[in-house]
C-alpha cells in the first residue's frame, strides 16, 4: 500500500520538477517547485519521519516566500533555447554511464525497509541511557553526530556572512571617503542624500 | 498609491489589507508559541532547533509582509538580527569545548535527569534552543537582505526614468 503510495508521489514529483524547469513563466516555475517540496515533505510523512517532514514543509514555505519576493519582478520570460548538438550528445552518454553503475551499485545496497543497521542499531538502543533524550534524532544529531552538526550551523553562518556582504548598501568600490560601507538598511533621509549623489 | 517618490506613508497604508492585518493579528501569537513549542520539546517529540527556528523566522516574514518593513524592522532589526546570529554561532562552539574539561568535545556533561521529562537530556536542549534562535536571526536576515537592502535606491531611479520617458 505505502509502496504504491510512494511511486504515485515519485511520479508527481518528477513531473513537478520538469514542469518547474521547462516552464518559461517564473512564477509557475516556483510554485511548481513549491509542489514538489510539498510531495517530498509527504514522502518523509509515510516513511516515519516525522522530523524531516517537518522540516521540509517548513522550509518549503519560507523559501517560497523569499522566491516569489525576489522573482516576482524579474521579467525571465524571454529564454530563447538553442539546440547544441554537443551539449545534448556528451549529456546523454554521462547519463547511460550513470545509469549502468547507478544499477551495478543499487544491487548490493540492502533491499528498501531491510537496513542493515550497524552502527544505527547501537544508537537505536542505547540512545535513552546515554543521553537521555526521548527524540532519538535529537539525540543524534546533537550528541553522537554533534560535529556534523556544528559543521552545518557553520555553513549556514557562511552563507548568511556571504549574503550580508554581497547584497550591501553600496557596490563594491567606494564612491567617496566617507563612505564607510555600512550594512544594514538606510534611513530616508540617507535614500534621498545616495539618490540625490547618483543623479549627479 | 504614491504619485510622486515618496516613502512616508502612515501607518496604515503600509503593507497589506485590513483583513491580512486582522487575519495575521489573531495567527501571530500561535506561530511563535508553536515554533517555542517545536523547539523546547525538541529532545522529546519530533522536531528540534531548525524547524523551530525556521518556524519563528516564518513568523517573523509574516509580520514584514504583512504590516510593512517598519514594524518588523522594530521587532528584529536587522543588526540585532546579525548579532544574535554571531553569538549563537559562537556559543555553539564554546558550550561544546567546555566539555573538555571533562572529558572530550561535545561531551554532554550535565546529569541526564528523568526520561520523557521537559528537564532531562542534559545539554540537548540548550543545543536546541542556541541553534533555533540562530535559524530564526540568519533566516529573518537572509530575507530582509534579498527583499529589503537596495530596493529604494532602485525605485527611485527607475520613477525618475518613468517621469522623464513621459516628458
Amino acid at each position: 500500500m505505502i509502496d504504491t503510495f510512494l511511486f504515485v508521489l515519485l511520479i508527481f514529483m518528477i513531473v513537478g520538477s520538469a514542469i518547474a524547469i521547462e516552464t518559461k513563466n517564473m512564477l509557475s516555475s516556483v510554485i511548481s517547485c513549491g509542489v514538489v517540496g510539498a510531495a517530498v515533505s509527504i514522502a518523509f510523512l509515510m516513511l516515519g519521519a516525522p522530523d524531516i517532514a517537518i522540516t521540509q514543509v517548513v522550509v518549503e514555505i519560507l523559501i517560497l516566500v523569499i522566491l516569489i519576493r525576489a522573482t516576482i519582478t524579474v521579467d525571465n520570460t524571454a529564454i530563447d533555447a538553442h539546440w547544441d548538438t554537443f551539449a545534448v550528445v556528451s549529456s546523454l552518454i554521462f547519463f547511460g554511464l550513470f545509469l549502468v553503475f547507478a544499477f551495478l551499485a543499487v544491487q548490493d545496497l540492502p533491499r528498501f525497509g531491510h537496513p542493515i543497521m550497524k552502527v544505527s542499531q547501537q544508537y537505536l538502543e542505547t540512545a535513552l541511557q546515554k543521553t537521555g533524550a526521548a527524540n532519538v534524532v535529537s539525540s543524534v544529531v546533537l550528541d553522537f553526530r554533534g560535529l556534523d552538526t556544528l559543521g552545518e550551523a557553520t555553513v549556514l553562518f557562511v552563507s548568511i556572512l556571504g549574503a550580508f556582504v554581497i547584497l550591501r548598501r553600496h557596490g563594491r568600490k567606494r564612491r567617496s571617503e566617507e563612505d564607510t560601507e555600512k550594512v544594514g538598511i538606510l534611513s530616508e533621509e540617507e535614500i534621498r542624500e545616495d539618490y540625490e549623489e547618483f543623479r549627479e | 498609491m504614491a504619485t510622486k517618490p515618496d516613502l512616508v506613508m502612515s501607518d496604515s497604508q503600509k503593507g497589506m489589507t485590513l483583513i491580512v492585518k486582522t487575519v495575521v493579528r489573531f495567527a501571530i501569537g500561535i506561530i511563535f508559541m508553536f515554533g517555542w513549542y517545536i523547539i523546547v520539546y525538541g529532545h522529546l517529540t519530533p522536531g528540534g532547533g531548525f524547524a523551530g527556528g525556521t518556524i519563528l523566522a516564518c513568523g517573523y516574514v509574516i509580520l514584514t509582509l504583512a504590516f510593512g518593513k517598519d514594524l518588523a524592522l522594530r521587532k528584529m532589526s536587522d543588526m540585532a538580527a546579525s548579532i544574535v546570529d554571531n553569538s549563537c554561532a559562537l556559543l555553539f562552539v564554546l558550550i561544546p569545548i567546555i566539555g573538555f574539561a571533562f572529558g572530550y568535545f561535545f561531551l554532554n556533561f550535565p546529569p541526564h535527569g528523568k526520561p520523557f521529562h521537559l528537564v532531562s537530556a542534559g545539554l540537548i536542549p540548550l543545543y536546541n534552543i542556541i541553534i533555533g534562535l540562530k535559524v530564526t536571526s540568519s533566516l529573518f536576515a537572509i530575507f530582509i537582505a534579498l527583499s529589503i537592502f537596495g530596493r529604494f535606491v532602485s525605485k527611485l531611479v527607475e520613477e525618475a526614468e518613468e517621469a522623464e520617458e513621459e516628458e
